[in-house]
């Protein structure tokens, strides 16, 4: 029996694994469960795994192929992000308000791979219901870097990403509303995905930002990250604002080749202020896109410094709005309390939700309340609409965007708690995808001298994943090539 | 009201978090009192803009209209819903008096 490492195995290659059966599910299963018993402690990736029951799954995907079951990602395991339901296993979204709550029903992703063979066995730390930049608001603790332990692993989604580059996963689920999925999987070194508004549903997904949200892979490569979009897109019934739009077969976007293309640079994306060696890998990437047959244009997003403005108030908003379930009463921490239903909500909530949550809840409240609302929220929306519209104009002129995913490199532990604003700022890369619901990609493109990776992103225009999976796809390949 | 030429009126955390259904001790309004001032400080940007005949965006891909068939479809099963339940009592959620 040949040794695999496991950790470092693609979707792709598990699939082939296991179709030609090179190794049975229960295998990888085994050696991804013994990564994660030795590496997780140090880590914190993982909140949640059942051990027993994920060798079942695997069993039961081991015995279906026998029987001439096949399925894209049969017997394939998958690390999720601990913000989407999963039918039998719980969903705390990093937060003391969920704890002991057991999911009931199968987010559609989450059914669609499933339906497709996937398997589900781990659940990973996040910000407290996905609110932050670091994954160090969970109620959970902090979830570090694998590749530097007195680092974060980014947020919300870092431990999916933590998981994936610390070689416990062959891949996760994560979600973004300002940068969640492509911001973590930036600063960990993997590869992120955020699909177009309305091309995923979200069912079952915990709400933060309902218009701003989307589930999107976590992988070791984009054809890893087109393979589970694959899967998991279309329109759903169960989401009215999934688009009734056909899902194209995403590995033919998986050419290598960018001839022909027009790949465009954002000027307010190239900015002072930025980390040296951030600046230093994202221009030797859009230097290799050059050499691999692209064109380079120069665009602008002249509305991107009110982006973050932006953002933080209809975020904030919607979340006010999503998080008032979160109250005691159905499910989940209910205070105890010697007094009225009001009183119970308000310790409920006081105790039940960490900082951050409650910052925003109380910002979003703020710009939602009487006298406020015209001056915050409507204008906010106002503005998305100018955002919106700069990046039609920008797509009119060029295929894809390529630019930074942050400013920096992943945050020491501990260097945003104190300055939330700040944490904000370094969202600026990433709120504007969400904000005109395109969709967007990192995939990483260098280290800094310490060693810690760097993200590029690949904006595409809404629908158009096959865009950022080419250039994503053509841009890894010669990366692995040339041995960067 | 425009926003980016007035100072920022002190918000009122205790009145928001109350309308929030949020318990904020002493401690945490003042926190809040600060970081909250500082962010709504740095929103407020968005006053400078000309908005003058700018429709809102409130979707990125906006959809009209999904309707489904109104046929019924079976709910979750009770017992797993009441099992996730702080309290329950006859089938139902227990909760404090509503009413006196």
């Amino acid at each position: 029996m040949m040794q695999f490492e496991f950790g470092k195995l693609t979707v792709q290659q598990a699939v082939s694994g296991l179709r030609c059966g090179a190794f049975s599910s229960v295998a990888l299963t085994r050696a991804l469960l013994d990564a994660m018993a030795a590496r997780n402690g140090a880590v914190n990736a993982f909140v949640w795994v059942d051990e027993a029951d994920a060798l079942q799954q695997a069993a039961a995907a081991d015995a279906a192929r026998k029987t001439g079951h096949t399925g894209a990602l049969l017997g394939v395991p998958l690390a999720i992000k601990d913000v989407l339901n999963v039918d039998g296993q719980p969903c705390t979204c990093g937060s003391k308000i969920l704890k002991g709550y057991t999911s009931l029903y199968d987010a559609t992703a989450i059914a669609r791979l499933r339906a497709a063979g996937a398997l589900f066995v781990g659940r990973t730390n996040m910000d407290e219901f996905a609110m932050g930049s670091t994954t160090e608001n969970s109620a959970y603790g902090p979830t570090r870097n694998p590749v530097s332990p007195a680092h974060v692993a980014g947020g919300s989604s870092g431990g999916s990403a933590a998981a994936v580059a610390g070689g416990m996963a062959l891949a996760a689920l994560g979600s973004d509303t300002g940068g969640s999925i492509r911001q973590p999987a930036s600063f960990c070194g993997c590869v992120g995905l955020k699909p177009s508004y309305g091309r995923v549903s979200r069912y079952g997904l915990v709400a933060y930002a309902s218009s701003l949200d989307q589930i999107g892979p976590i992988t070791h490569t984009v054809a890893d990250a087109a393979l589970l979009l694959g899967v998991m897109a279309g329109r759903d019934p169960m989401d009215a604002t999934t688009l009734d739009r056909p899902v194209p077969d995403y590995g033919a976007a998986l050419t290598g080749d960018l001839k022909g293309m027009r790949l465009g640079l954002p000027r307010e994306y190239f900015v002072e202020g930025m980390h040296p060696e951030v600046t230093t890998a994202v221009q030797g990437a859009i230097a290799r896109c050059c050499e691999l047959g692209a064109e380079i244009v120069e665009v602008s997003l002249p509305h991107t410094k009110y982006a973050v403005a932006t953002y933080y108030i209809l975020a904030a908003a919607e979340a006010s709005a999503n998080l008032a379930r979160f109250d005691g009463v159905r499910y989940g921490f209910r205070a105890a309390v010697d007094g009225s239903p009001i009183e119970m909500y308000m310790q409920t909530r006081a105790q039940g939700f960490g900082r951050e949550v409650q910052r925003r809840i109380i910002l979003g409240t703020y710009v939602l309340s009487s006298g406020y609302y015209d001056a915050y929220y409507l204008r906010a929306q106002k503005v998305r609409t100018l955002i919106r519209r700069d990046f039609d104009e920008a797509f009119s002129r060029c295929d894809a965007l390529l630019t930074p995913v942050a400013p920096t490199p992943a945050y020491r532990l501990g260097e945003t708690m104190d300055d939330p604003l700040h944490m904000y700022l370094g969202d600026i890369f990433t709120v504007t995808a969400n904000l005109a619901g395109i969709c967007g990609l990192s995939v990483p493109c260098g280290k800094t001298a310490a060693g810690l990776p760097v993200g590029l992103q690949v904006l595409g225009p809404a629908f158009g994943e096959e865009r950022v999976i080419r250039v994503g796809n053509a841009y890894e390949r010669d990366r692995d090539r040339s041995g960067l | 009201m425009s926003v980016a030429n007035a100072t920022t009126p002190e918000i009122n955390v205790a009145y928001v978090a109350n309308l929030a259904r949020l318990e904020l001790d002493a401690a945490s309004c003042a926190l809040f009192q600060r970081q909250i001032g500082t962010i709504v400080d740095y929103v407020r940007q968005i006053g400078e803009l000309d908005l003058e005949g700018i429709e809102p965006t409130s979707h990125g891909q906006p959809v009209y209209n999904v309707f489904r068939e109104d046929v019924e479809r079976t709910g979750l099963d009770h017992a797993r819903v009441l099992a996730n339940a702080p309290a329950q009592l006859n089938d139902e959620f227990k909760v404090p008096r509503i009413v006196e």
